[in-house]
């Protein structure tokens, strides 16, 4: 389960504007902005639900995974998973969640897919039986028997997210991270991708939360969203609710655009 | 001429933004500076019939150096070019109605001279304040300071053009981070980098002064504290000027064969 | 350390991918260190000694700092390149595993190419042997391989501390080289021969000295105190306040995450 109450958190950027003479200036004296970046936010989702968590770039939503995976604390606010707080215990945390972000690898580059594999049943230090277990049931549904003694830079897009999926995945963790998973995929890989997500959720009860700008990702995956706009967190509910809403829409996209601009974010 | 002047310019904003980078650097040129002075220093106090070089004009030499490293040096390069060159995003380049040539010299340009902007006063007023003979001294005559800035400036040319080879190398070789690295620790040793040329074995240093990178910064820094003077200030400067000629028409001969080559292959 | 040993494993193989490249930067590698090789003997063809220490003794100093750095460029190369490794995310990407953030931080790097430093450092250590007046017993031995190890423990010291301020900027750190390319440099030479302010700055602040100089002068018979031999013991001491530096980085970016 994970609970989330009234959590904050802010960051400094910094500002200059054009031309050489702001340039010079600059160097001494430096403008700042704060950002609030997430704004009490609160959420609860029980053991084994999918849900989407939507909002524009920069609403805050990868914030919000850092928190939760302990890579970040918060200024203020509670967060409990499984009855850790993330941040506080981040060994024993980070053991139970699997967390991927579509836009980096953790693979190494230059060495065959299984070897990164086997690196991680070691840093996780998962048993044999289980690694083994894990590995061939990964293969069967993410198809990568053809790809697993591959380097990862030869890998296509697809491919690589596949195996990044499935390097998450290796240490049966009970929940699930993932952060855009499907961005620039072709159509089959990301029908691959989500087809798999929902299995895992059926079969083992995964929880999953899943940022995305892709609509049809949570129109296949998740019931519930969660939306998130200039830190706040402006609606939760069900996605079938939600599109009661608005009858008249055609696609979901015009839908989560239209709710952007009642919203202004 | 004006669109190469405002990449110029635009280069130059870009890098005087980092001023984090140029505090450090700062601190780096003094300690590296002094930390050569100390190293000198010691054999000067120990055998001054063999020292090669006035100790003051050693410090000159060793200051200029310095305060001046961005201008001078062979391995200030930009990233950007090479990356551009092996993704084969070139072509991309050669859209734009510019001399590549031109373009890239012209940014080099501006890099280098934004980080000597920003470096160059703070070690030259701080080793100006040191004790004699080991701080930085003005040039003991007008002549040698104008023959100097005349001598700096095609120094940091030929620096310039010999970099654009660099650049230009890279269509040609396979592994550029290797040989590149290769090329510019061999460089360093016969610019005057490692050691002031002068310290140099006879009969090496002779052949030296004469190859392209003693006319990098081995001329200027020299001439400044008068260690080369009179007809051999000239002599050297004169041959600043043929290789820097000789660079400039080699790399863009060897430009336009590499670009050749591209157009046919399709990128 | 079997995990560890997997990671090596990974590293090797990744290196074989790229065989040419890596032999053509380990070239360039002993290059940049043959010639400053090769100024120390331009100095001395034209000075035959510096302050009283012939060239093989001079070398011997030089011979021990290059093997010691060379050692922790190699395996401490992850806090050498922590600037990246912070920016590129994978840091994030250590928070989100099991296991010590040192240990991953170490692992993620390995640069085999300063072998070749290595063997640098290594063939002029046999020429000092071979060639210099110096009387070697199993007990001086024996302080050469602490010398070694001490500098490679307060280098490596030095990287840690670079790593950690990476947690509060990442901009201007260049600064930090002064210590470590700098000692570097000054180590060329007996770190005696600068005067007593230099010396007094290696031996108490980032105590390069106690791992070069003094057992130096010991080995060299300029100071018979057999205790000067365990002076390198401080490069291991040093890494304690740049663990604890280390730790106080890490408490800071998880706050703020910047």
């Amino acid at each position: 389960m994970i609970q989330v109450e009234n959590v904050s958190k802010s960051f400094r950027v910094a500002k200059r504007n054009a031309g050489l003479k702001e340039a010079v200036k600059s160097l001494w004296y430096r403008k700042y902005e704060v950002v609030q970046a997430l704004d009490r936010i609160s959420f609860l989702i029980p053991e084994g639900e999918m849900v989407g968590y939507i909002g524009p770039n920069g609403a805050g939503k990868s914030s919000t995974i850092k928190i939760l995976s302990g890579i970040l604390t918060p200024e203020e606010g509670l967060v409990s998973i499984n009855g850790r707080i993330p941040w506080k215990q981040r060994k024993e945390h980070v053991r139970e969640i699997g967390v991927v972000f579509g836009q980096r690898t953790q693979l190494w580059w230059d060495v065959p897919v299984i070897d990164s594999f086997c690196l991680l049943k070691d840093i996780y230090a998962v048993p044999n039986i289980e690694f083994n277990n894990n590995l061939e049931e990964l293969t069967a549904l993410l198809h990568l028997e053809e790809i697993l003694r591959t380097p990862a830079r030869q890998l296509s897009l697809g491919q690589r997210m596949r195996c990044e999926i499935a390097a998450s995945l290796l240490h049966s963790p009970k929940i699930l991270f993932l952060d855009e998973p499907t961005i620039g995929l072709d159509a089959v890989s990301k029908l691959a991708v989500r087809d798999f997500i929902l299995k895992l959720n059926e079969a083992k009860k995964t929880t999953v939360l899943l940022t995305t700008h892709d609509m049809q990702d949570i129109e296949a995956l998740a019931k519930r969203i969660i939306l998130i706009g200039k830190g706040r967190i402006l609606l939760d509910g069900s996605l079938s609710e939600l599109k009661e809403q608005f009858p008249n829409r055609e696609s979901l996209d015009e839908m989560i655009a239209s709710l952007y601009r009642r919203y202004q974010i | 001429m004006q669109k190469y002047i405002s990449l110029l310019r635009m280069k130059f904003i870009a890098g005087i933004q980092y001023r984090a980078a140029a505090f450090a650097g700062i601190l780096t040129q003094y300690a590296w500076g002094g930390m050569e002075i100390l190293i000198y220093r010691c054999f000067y106090l120990e055998n001054q019939t063999d020292f090669p070089m006035q100790m003051q004009a050693l410090s000159n030499y060793v200051w200029l150096q310095q305060g001046l490293l961005a201008l001078f040096m062979a391995w200030i390069l930009e990233n950007d070019i090479f990356e551009m060159i092996t993704h084969g995003n070139v072509a991309y380049e050669l859209c734009r109605p510019c001399d590549l040539y031109n373009m890239w010299i012209f940014r080099n340009m501006g890099v280098r001279l934004s980080r000597a902007a920003l470096r160059c006063l703070p070690v030259f007023v701080v080793a100006a304040l040191l004790p004699a003979p080991y701080g930085l001294k003005l040039p003991p005559t007008p002549g040698s300071a104008g023959l100097f800035l005349l001598s700096a400036i095609l120094g940091f040319l030929n620096a310039v053009a010999f970099s654009m080879l660099i650049y230009v190398s890279t269509f040609y070789t396979f592994s550029i981070q290797g040989t590149r690295a290769f090329c510019l620790a061999v460089v360093d040793l016969l610019s005057g980098k490692v050691i002031p040329i002068p310290f140099l074995p006879d009969g090496i240093r002779q052949i030296v002064e004469l190859l392209p990178f003693a006319s990098m910064q081995n001329a200027p820094l020299r001439i400044y504290g008068g260690d080369i003077a009179g007809p051999q200030a000239a002599q050297a400067i004169l041959l600043q000027c043929f290789w820097l000629a000789a660079m400039i028409l080699a790399g863009r001969i060897l430009l336009r064969k590499a670009l050749s080559r591209i157009v046919v292959q399709g990128g | 350390m079997k995990l560890y040993l997997k990671y090596l494993k990974i590293h090797v193989q990744s290196m074989m991918e790229h065989k040419a490249s890596f032999f053509l930067t380990m070239a360039a590698q002993v290059m940049t260190t043959i010639t400053a090789f090769l100024g120390i003997s331009c100095l001395f063809l034209r000075f035959h000694s510096v302050q009283g220490f012939s060239y093989q003794e001079v070398l011997l100093g030089y011979s021990v700092i290059l093997f010691s750095f060379s050692l922790a460029e190699m395996f401490a190369r992850g806090f050498d390149a922590f600037g990246s490794i912070l920016s590129n995310g994978q840091f994030d990407r250590i928070l989100l595993r099991p296991r010590n953030d040192i240990f991953q931080v170490l692992a993620t790097k390995v640069e085999f190419t300063r072998i070749g430093k290595l063997l640098q450092a290594f063939v002029m250590m046999l020429y000092v042997i071979f060639t210099s007046d110096i009387s070697w017993t199993p007990c001086k031995a024996a302080i050469v391989v602490l010398m070694i190890f001490g500098g490679a423990a307060l280098f490596s010291g030095l990287f840690l501390v670079y790593a950690a301020l990476c947690f509060f900027t990442t901009q201007g750190l260049e600064f930090l080289n002064i210590f470590t390319d700098g000692g570097r440099e000054l180590g060329k030479y007996p770190m005696g021969i600068y005067g007593k302010a230099v010396l007094r700055f290696f031996t108490f602040l980032v105590p390069l000295a106690m791992i070069q100089y003094y057992p130096l002068l010991y080995l060299t018979g300029r100071d018979s105190r057999t205790i000067l031999g365990l002076c390198p013991l401080t490069g291991f001491v040093f890494l304690i306040p740049c663990h604890a530096l280390w730790k106080f980085g890490v408490r800071h970016f998880v706050s703020t995450g910047s």
